[in-house]
């Protein structure tokens, strides 16, 4: 990870050191999140579709991040915990009728347990292995979604997952006019606001600093008294519980739970996401949510074969822009300020 | 039950088994000797098995058309995976895991859209070659032809393998760029060529793995993620880059697989990703590897 971690130490020591720009003082996330809750307003059914798809994409990058860009584990089977919060906040919401406000929170507990029952495995190899087992266990998950008819409803899914009761926000003034799936929208922002602002939290939090001196020189951080394994574990079972949140919301929004949600493709391409953003920065996953959710829309207007299209984006990324496109505005902002400045 | 269905169930396993082989072993040799997992294999395969239903079209099945598209596949494959050896992974090879497995994902995506734009989303498929076309009665019970025959190309394969590794002058070069890249390279060996050719070998079996296993099935979109997944169990359990490892590891599978179904129907597919992962966390480089 050596040659990356140039990038962030350059962009702290700016934001500390220099005068702060007219750029850095405008609240960008308040802006996204004003504009995001605006969008059942201001644009059609659709796009508010595409907003709570980004949004929801969004949470889920954000939680593998904190593994392959924060602390330096390569998961291949992220999409298990994804899917096993959607299906406890699905089974628990449709086959037992629990309100979502207690489904939401068990889905993300329950998502937290199997995180560390499976990391407590994971974090004892190193590098490949890890990949493969976290592969392997998320195709345990599959197995278990495809087959287990009675609870999960095998290969036919869990159609028709209720959207929970949002009559209190008729109360509210305003939102009593909007449609069910519109109010679950301004929901599912409110929430996934919060959990991004707990990530981003961690990740700057001592605990977080820790994590990424695991990532550049686990030897070293061994060497110093860290607990290498457990703050992995932890850094594993945190990301798995967020990712498990971000399951619940897209098993409601979705309308439906399916084994499809968690094949171990699905765990590559919410990696492809993450890395297209920029791994080594906090919005880089969110920026590649946005950009391969619009392109995907842009794409099948016109052909079938967007796989095709994500393959040759990913090639380029990998050969190109290895920085993803938020390492890329970075690096040419700081080429224009060093041209402007000499 | 008895003795009979026994032994047939034994035998459906092992066909299995060898099919896997020869589609892991591949897989194992490029893990081995490049550390790369290349999830691309199974593309690779699905390509050979495309490649092998255009030749049987083209060639006539009849005779040796068959065994020609057979080549053909083989062939095609391995000349696909020198282009991209030499074109794009070569660049890789310095960098992290993380890219290198990326990279292969992107070509899964690119060679999965590719075989449906070239020969569309229809089942295909392509008849028993006459000579194979028959069966025989093995205590009572009847086997076909071409499945004995898969039965004996796989330890074919293998112990052609093991030779070449074990007993030739090649397969000392190729030991030696498994355990130390840079010396070879300081010695004057050409490693870059070493590497190429076991590339090059590896997407010739699958090539081939692809052309044998269309009398037997199918050939649709997604039988590459399908295949891949299966094929990395055999090379986790046997031991990634061990030739032998990844033999028995197939066999371990079939075996598996075929009598699961027997004890708990439906749960077969969960006690292979869980056998997988139990070898993964009491012995990670599996039952015939060595450490890392």
């Amino acid at each position: 990870m050596t040659s990356q971690t140039v990038a962030p130490a350059a962009a702290e020591t700016r934001a500390i050191g220099g005068a702060p720009s007219l750029a850095s003082r405008i609240p960008w996330t308040l802006i996204v999140f004003l504009f995001a809750c605006a969008v059942p307003w201001i644009g059609s059914r659709y796009n508010t579709f595409l907003a709570e798809q980004i949004a929801i994409d969004a949470l889920f990058a954000v939680s593998l991040n904190l593994l392959l860009g924060t602390t330096g584990l390569v998961s291949f089977g992220h999409v298990a915990y994804f899917g096993v919060g959607a299906y406890v906040c699905g089974i628990l919401m449709k086959t037992y009728d629990l309100p979502f406000i207690v489904a939401f929170p068990a889905a993300g507990l329950g998502t937290a347990l199997f995180a560390l029952v499976s990391g407590f495995f994971c974090v004892r190899l190193i590098k490949l292995y890890f990949a493969m087992l976290t592969l392997a266990f998320s195709q345990i998950v599959w197995a278990i979604a495809y087959k287990w008819n009675d609870v999960t409803g095998g290969d036919q899914g869990l159609p028709d997952i209720p959207f929970p009761n949002l009559d209190w926000m008729n109360a509210i003034p305003g939102l009593g006019s909007l449609k069910t799936a519109d109010q679950f929208y301004l929901l599912t922002i409110a929430l996934i606001a919060v959990s991004l602002a707990a990530v981003h939290r961690i990740v700057r939090s001592p605990f977080g600093r820790v994590l990424t001196t695991i990532r550049d020189n686990p030897e070293r951080a061994a060497f110093i008294g860290v607990n290498v394994r457990a703050y992995q574990l932890a850094a594993f079972v945190v990301a798995g519980a967020f990712a498990g949140f971000a399951g619940a919301l897209y098993g409601i929004f979705s309308r439906g739970v399916f084994a499809d949600y968690v094949f171990w493709s699905k765990s590559a391409e919410v990696m492809i996401m993450t890395i297209l953003g920029g791994m080594d920065y906090f919005w880089g996953p969110p920026v590649g949510a946005l950009a391969l959710v619009w392109l995907n829309q842009q794409v099948t207007d016109y052909t079938e074969y967007w796989p095709f299209v994500l393959g040759a984006i990913l090639l380029v990324l990998l050969f190109v822009f290895p920085g993803g496109i938020v390492g890329g505005i970075d690096l040419l902002w700081r080429r224009v300020r060093r041209w402007r400045g000499a | 039950m008895s003795a009979g269905s026994l032994f047939s169930q034994f035998m459906g396993g092992l066909t299995t088994a060898m099919f896997l082989f020869l589609i892991a072993s591949g897989l194992s040799l490029v893990f081995g000797i490049m550390r790369v997992i290349n999830f691309a294999h199974g593309s690779f395969y699905m390509i050979g098995a495309y490649l092998a239903w255009q030749g049987v079209a083209w060639f006539h099945p009849t005779g040796a058309g068959f065994w020609l598209a057979a080549l053909l596949a083989m062939l095609g494959v391995g000349a696909m995976g020198a282009v991209i050896e030499r074109l794009f992974f070569r660049p890789l090879y310095g960098r992290e895991e993380l890219y290198q497995l990326l990279f292969t994902y992107a070509l899964v995506l690119i060679l999965g859209d590719a075989a449906k734009f070239l020969w569309g989303t229809q089942q295909l498929s392509v008849s028993t070659p006459p000579v194979l076309a028959g069966s025989v009665q093995i205590f009572g019970t009847t086997q076909p032809l071409y499945n004995l025959f898969i039965m004996a190309i796989g330890p074919l394969i293998a112990f052609g393998g093991w030779l070449v590794l074990n007993r030739s002058g090649i397969g000392r070069m190729v030991r030696a760029a498994q355990m130390d890249r840079e010396m070879l390279d300081a010695l004057g060996a050409n490693v870059g060529t070493i590497y190429t050719g076991m590339f090059v070998f590896s997407s010739c079996l699958a090539g081939l793995a692809g052309a044998l296993v269309t009398p037997i099935q199918s050939i649709v979109p997604g039988m590459d993620v399908l295949i891949i997944v299966q094929a990395f169990i055999v090379v986790v359990i046997g031991g990634m880059g061990s030739f032998w490892g990844t033999f028995w590891g197939s066999v371990i599978y079939g075996e598996v697989l075929s009598f699961g179904i027997l004890i708990f129907p439906g749960f077969s597919l969960f006690s292979v990703f869980a056998l997988m992962a139990v070898i993964l966390i009491v012995r990670p480089w599996g039952l015939f590897g060595r450490p890392l």
